[in-house]
């Protein structure tokens, strides 16, 4: 044990924290959300909405130099079956709003939404007749980011926030009335 | 060049299609006519199929509405690449009643620029085979061009001035 702990500090590899538990000889007790938590959080698989610059800065994110892999998003999701978090980044017209709503409705619950600058979290300067006014108008989002466009930075503070989410969540949550209720009030089944 | 494609052109349309134009000019080098919208289409189909002038491209077809609101426009771009002759047809009608004659017997490339001129502007292409919205969603019921609607989203509130002290 002593030479992998070694190994750990030389390489500066963080590993996910242990949930808080009993632990003795032979056996660790812990609550199955935690465990549960902590394995969700280090695996989300992300799906990439990118429809303008927003999207430019995500693949600075993705890429080498930010490096999103370290957070366990690896693997993008490019179909919404398999995906996680619905990252959504970039201006959404609202002839694109009907999509996107199909796309997150085919994603399978647990499910996050990243709502990534100005014009996907507000319209942005798009205040016109054609753009959707922001995407909260047609699915539920659970962190925002701001900027126009926001840095490879800020997007990594908003799936560090979406991790967190992840981590803490009950895993009665998805069965709750009251996400049933937010669900319903987007129309969503 | 181009003084003289005007008055080639101006010329020819004067001999075959009668009282058609109402103005001839050269705006930036570029000849543009305005027509009679009821005459608009004998027009173009005469400078397409004329074996001298043989405008055989439609480079655009796009709407406009006069700054007094009260009449919208269709502006044809015309152009001849054998003989590099560029010309412009304009042609304005009332906003009640925004009718003209489709291209789209002509040029088949009509058929995507009036639908949008449609989207747009609201103006009615007699005879388009398919003229439905092209680029806005289909169940906006306004022309968001026309200066009688608003730009802006009216749903949007956090531009509102109680949210800035005013």
């Amino acid at each position: 044990m002593a030479g992998k702990d070694e190994l750990i500090k030389r390489t500066k590899i963080e590993i996910a924290k242990t949930p808080e538990g009993i632990e003795g000889p032979g056996f660790f007790a812990t609550k199955v959300d935690e465990v549960i938590g902590v394995a969700r959080a280090n695996s989300l698989w992300p799906l990439p909405f990118a429809t303008s610059c927003c999207g430019i800065e995500f693949m600075a994110t993705m890429a080498s130099h930010y490096d999103l892999a370290r957070f366990g998003m690896e693997r993008l999701s490019f179909s919404p079956r398999q995906a996680d978090l619905l990252m959504v980044m970039g201006t959404i017209a609202k002839k694109m709003g009907p999509t996107l709503r199909q796309v997150y409705e085919q994603m399978a619950e647990p499910r996050w939404v990243l709502c990534v600058g100005a014009c996907a979290s507000s319209g942005g300067i798009f205040d016109t007749y054609s753009v959707l006014q922001g995407i909260d108008r047609i699915i539920p989002v659970d962190v925002y980011v701001p900027g126009c466009p926001p840095r490879p930075e800020q997007i990594i503070d908003g799936i560090l926030k979406i991790q967190e989410l992840a981590k803490n969540e009950s895993g009665r949550r998805r069965n709750s009335p009251e996400y049933k209720r937010l669900l319903q009030s987007y129309g969503i089944e | 060049m181009s003084k003289e494609t005007l008055d080639l052109v101006h010329q020819k349309l004067n001999e075959h299609v009668h009282g058609a134009i109402i103005s001839a000019e050269l705006n930036f080098n570029f000849p543009s006519f305005t027509v009679q919208h009821d005459r608009v289409h004998a027009v173009l189909k005469f400078l397409k199929e004329d074996a001298d002038l043989n405008f055989h491209f439609l480079t655009d077809l796009t709407g406009m509405q006069t700054t007094d609101e009260k009449h919208l426009g269709v502006i044809y771009h015309l152009h001849n690449m054998q003989r590099n002759m560029r010309v412009r047809i304009k042609t304005f009608f009332d906003i009640n009643k925004p009718e003209v004659p489709t291209a789209t017997d002509l040029w088949d490339g009509a058929n995507w620029m009036e639908r949008e001129t449609y989207d747009f502007f609201g103006v009615r292409f007699k005879g388009h085979p398919d003229l439905r919205r092209i680029l806005n969603v289909d169940e906006m019921d306004i022309y968001p061009l026309r200066k009688e609607y608003p730009l802006e989203d009216q749903t949007r509130d956090d531009k509102d001035d109680y949210k800035f002290g005013r």
